[in-house]
């Protein structure tokens, strides 16, 4: 064999020019040709005006193209029969809490949760596949090395002397604050682009956080899950008090869920009945938290929360009867199929024997759960088994009341504020706290985040208690 | 008298001391502080970008084994290597290949007998999975000059090279942004552009879609197989860009289009005029990755619901596609995968289904080849080109694939740069800070290289060089300090200036024409008194 080198090079002249030289294309090539793979655009050839616009449209027409492969016909059908699935590691739990209000009120909170045995934060291997948990999500986790997110959109004011404790409470407006990762090192940084990317993500201005309006708590804050070192420098807080929240933040809060809202509990969340409401609340909270008992590894869990009250006389009638249907304008009709639990829960506890209201249709299952420091009984309804939806293959709940309301709730600990006087001069913000237990004092620990354009003196601060006089120390 | 005279001379020394001040320190003073910074950029290097000649070069290697040239035309032909090798086709490629390890952008061509039985019959090239090709010669006489016996091997030959590396319609498809395509085949124009535009990332998503999670349970690894299917094609193209890929289900998915039953095949079909519909309410949920910018591949696997199954899709002949799959340009594809012969009508709700990913990632591999831009070849008759092999993708596809990436990003990098230095010519307010005036001449200078190198034929660097100088030109052009234009329109200026300067340059001017006026009257007086 012999051989030698025969250097060829093809030599290409090309010439741009800014100027361009429109041409006359006659005739586009027929593509006809029938071996093997090929695309399935076959045409007759066609007359092109000068810039070739036609053969652009008519390819545009064209564009979905269908994928020639030769496939492998065997199927393996068999498999299925002897196919187990692995066990899934992430699972999902959806629940109602009602809790009728002594004022004639009702007081609903949903609750979705996903909980995935994942570690988002481990090094070297990055979490790529998803499947309950929103990808969105998950990936905002990733890349901003986030350990806790909390961000909750709030409408409304939560009227404590009248309706208690709320199971989760939220400023009005929106508030996000956010644990980062050890191994973060800016967390301004991380913390600027985060808030941009959520607020594309829920659709809400949360890019007016910066720097202006965040704080890093040193004190009032600690991590919800799991975390050995609680260094405050990771933390950052912001509230934007002023933010509406309408539909168009409750639809992108409603795509994160599995179910989406064509299944599940999720099926009641109307926005026209939801926002006609004195208190709408939607959150989102992300924690790590223990697989199990002895704690050896990490899941991680996404709380989506829903707190709505709804008031007895806007809502119409005057009629002190609540059902679901009067409530979200639409009945159950199934649980979501990807939820491993799926329930209800009326608060009966201040009506052990009917006297105060009437609950149909019955059920059996009752639960018990300390609640806020109180012991409450619950009636429940477990969407997942079918006679929970009786004949009408529909659940829909009613309540009515029969006895006037009891003596109104005192709760342990509320806190007011108020504005009196006006103008930098005689302006004044007071904020009341009050503490009814019986006999025991709490300490507490005031958390303000004052705007940059509000010029507050600290020499005119004074705190009074019992009326008196409280010095406040350096 | 005397003391007038002297007052009115030191007046006078003062009006000009003061007008010299601000005639000499003043001016220039105020037109220093008030001009934009602008850093030099070298626009004589950026014109010259604008009238680019591009030339590519391509290293071949003609190898002659034994029994093609007659011992004449051999003792001519100067000596450098010989060998013999007897082996099948298959191990003769591969052994070959590791005779001479080719370069990237090269091409080896191994010329062999008319009569040899190592090509079929009527196949006269196989191209192989590396960047070889065996040419059966072409018949010709013993008595032929060697001159004669290498031009008629030329047109041969450049048909092969033609195939295994780029040809004319390529170049200009993939620099079809800058220049005007004169004239194109259809094919090459779908090809360009089905492509997706060249960037420095990419996302890759599969996502499954479930409308029935009623009905079906379904499982898939899709981590397995993205591991043993995508990606040995993925890190094949690492040079190319950096390739990012996930996976999702999403529930309740339905498909845009209600699907039509056909009585004759007792199924449900799509027709191909629906497939733009099918994506958009799907599309809405897909989402692109919440913390990047790049372009984004979308592969979605549909599985019907248990009242539309099966479901088939019918290409413009009315026929159904085997793959029962399709694909859109600079998208992605979708796949439907019917599992109603999985299970009887009295399984227990819902079915445990296990997707056979193997179908399907293949599948998705010819649709992710196609939106990558490896384009189908249309070799001439004769030619037999070796599967690809478990990484899916031969060496001289990705060369080919290189090349017209070196070339697009070549002519995407120095349209940037032509219109930014355009732009910064012609605005003259802008303020053009240092770390811009950086950018541009890295990319300057990358693009530069990047076409030396390529005349050299060396593509790895080229295509080295060709990203650097996208990525530069890039970031230069969309940096936000440029959008900081200090508009400053001529009226303004004169409403800014006119209060400030004109009380102060009333007197000063007065005093001078004044000091004029007198020094002129001296000297008529002068004139009149020597007189």
């Amino acid at each position: 064999m012999a051989a030698h080198r025969y250097g060829l090079s093809l030599v290409f002249i090309l010439i741009f020019s800014l100027l361009a030289h429109p041409s006359s294309c006659d005739t586009l090539e027929k593509a006809n040709d029938n071996t093997g793979e090929k695309q399935s655009v076959s045409d007759a050839p066609q007359e092109v005006n000068t810039d070739g616009s036609a053969a652009v449209e008519d390819l545009n027409e064209r564009q979905w193209q269908s994928t020639d492969v030769e496939v492998d016909r065997s199927d393996g059908t068999k498999d299925s029969e002897t196919f187990t699935p692995a066990a899934a590691k992430d699972q999902f739990q959806e629940e109602l809490v009602i809790r009728p209000l002594h004022s004639g009120d009702i007081y609903a909170s949903f609750q979705f949760r996903t909980l995935w045995d994942i570690d988002f934060l481990q090094e070297g291997q990055k979490v790529s596949h998803y499947r309950l948990f929103p990808k969105s999500l998950g990936q905002v986790l990733s890349k901003f090395s986030v350990r806790e997110l909390h961000i909750s959109f709030t409408q409304g004011f939560w009227r404590t002397m009248q309706w208690g404790q709320p199971f989760i409470p939220s400023p009005p407006g929106a508030e996000l604050w956010v644990w980062f990762h050890d191994t973060v090192s800016d967390v301004d940084g991380n913390w600027k682009e985060l808030t941009n990317v959520l607020s594309g993500i829920f659709c809400a201005s949360l890019n007016f956080i910066d720097l202006t309006n965040t704080v890093q708590p040193s004190a009032s804050f600690k991590p919800l899950g799991l975390g050995n070192v609680t260094d405050h420098r990771f933390l950052r807080y912001a509230t934007l008090p002023r933010e509406i929240v309408c539909t168009e933040n409750l639809t992108p809060w409603k795509k994160l869920l599995p179910c989406g809202s064509k299944a599940g509990l999720a099926v009641l969340m109307k926005s026209e009945k939801l926002f006609h409401s004195s208190f709408h609340s939607q959150a989102v909270h992300i924690r790590p938290v223990c697989q199990d008992e002895q704690c050896t590894s990490k899941a991680w869990e996404l709380r989506q929360t829903l707190n709505v009250v709804f008031d007895l006389y806007t809502s119409g009638q005057g009629k002190k009867e609540w059902s679901l249907f009067k409530m979200f304008s639409r009945t159950l009709t199934e649980a979501c199929p990807l939820a491993t639990s799926s329930k209800i829960y009326v608060d009966i506890t201040d009506n052990p024997e009917g006297e105060l209201f009437e609950l149909t249709p019955a059920t059996p299952l009752l639960s018990q759960a300390v609640v806020l420091g109180d012991r409450r009984t619950y009636s429940v309804y477990d969407l997942t088994r079918a006679e929970t939806f009786g004949q009408l293959r529909s659940l829909n709940l009613l309540l009515r009341w029969k006895g006037d309301s009891g003596d109104m709730l005192r709760p342990l600990l509320h806190a007011e504020r108020y504005v009196a006087g006006f103008g930098l001069q005689t302006g004044e913000i007071h904020t009341v706290i009050y503490n009814n237990h019986p006999y025991r004092a709490f300490p507490v620990l005031l958390m303000d985040s004052v705007p940059w354009y509000l010029q507050l003196y600290i020499h005119t601060l004074t705190v009074t208690s019992k009326s008196r006089d409280n010095k406040p120390s350096e | 008298m005397a003391a007038l005279q002297l007052e009115k001379q030191r007046g006078r020394y003062a009006a000009l001391a003061i007008a010299a001040v601000v005639i000499v320190v003043g001016i220039p003073l105020w037109w220093k502080t008030t001009e934009t910074y602008r850093a030099w950029l070298p626009f004589s290097d950026i014109s010259e970008l604008d009238t680019l000649q591009l030339q590519l070069s391509v290293d071949i290697e003609v190898v002659f084994s034994r029994g093609t040239l007659t011992p004449e035309q051999q003792k001519k032909v100067p000596l450098s290597h010989v060998s013999e090798k007897e082996h099948h086709i298959d191990e003769a490629d591969l052994s070959l290949h590791m005779l001479s390890e080719s370069s990237c952008g090269s091409v080896v061509v191994y010329v062999i007998p008319e009569s040899s039985t190592l090509l079929p019959e009527d196949v006269k090239v196989y191209v192989g999975q590396r960047r070889t090709a065996l040419l059966r010669s072409p018949p010709f006489k013993s008595s032929w000059s060697l001159k004669e016996v290498l031009s008629s091997l030329d047109v041969k030959v450049e048909q092969v090279v033609s195939t295994m590396s780029f040809n004319h319609q390529d170049i200009v498809a993939a620099l079809s942004d800058r220049v005007r395509m004169t004239k194109v085949t259809k094919e090459s124009m779908a090809d360009s552009m089905r492509a997706i535009k060249s960037s420095p990332g990419y996302e890759i998503t599969f996502s499954l879609l479930n409308p029935d999670p009623k009905s079906h349970s379904l499982h898939w690894d899709i981590e397995g197989a993205v591991q043993s299917c995508i990606q040995p094609l993925l890190n094949k193209l690492a040079p190319i860009a950096n390739f990012s890929v996930d996976s999702q289900i999403l529930y309740y998915a339905v498909l845009g289009v209600n699907p039509r039953f056909d009585n004759s095949v007792s199924a449900y079909a799509l027709s191909a005029d629906s497939l733009s519909h099918v994506i958009n309410p799907v599309e809405a949920r897909l989402g692109s990755n919440a913390a990047s910018s790049n372009p984004v591949l979308n592969f979605l696997l549909y599985v019907p619901d248990a009242h539309h199954s099966p479901l088939f899709i019918r290409d413009h002949s009315k026929r159904e596609v085997p793959s029962n799959a399709f694909h859109s340009p600079r998208w992605g594809g979708i796949m439907v995968y019917n599992v109603n012969e999985m299970y009887g009508p009295e399984a227990e709700r819902p079915v445990d289904i296990n997707i056979n990913m193997a179908k399907v990632m293949g599948v998705f591999l010819a649709q992710l080849r196609l939106m990558l831009g490896v384009q189908h070849t249309h070799p001439p008759p004769g030619f037999v080109l070796q599967s690809p092999g478990s990484a899916g993708l031969a060496d001289w596809e990705l060369d080919r694939l290189l090349w017209s990436r070196s070339v697009e990003n070549i002519a995407t990098a120095s349209t940037t740069i032509t219109s930014l230095a355009q732009l910064l010519d012609q605005i003259g307010n802008i303020v053009i800070n240092d770390n811009i005036a950086q950018q541009v001449s890295s990319a300057v200078t990358s693009l530069q290289s990047a076409v030396v190198e390529l005349e050299a034929g060396n593509l790895a660097f080229a295509l080295q060089y060709s990203r650097e100088a996208i990525l530069a030109s890039e970031r230069a052009f969309f940096d936000p300090s440029l959008l900081h234009l200090l508009y400053f329109p001529d009226d303004q200026k004169f409403a800014i200036y006119i209060p400030l300067f004109l009380p102060m340059c009333v007197p000063i001017v007065l005093s001078l024409l004044k000091i004029m006026s007198e020094a002129k009257q001296k000297r008529a007086e002068k004139q009149a008194k020597s007189d």
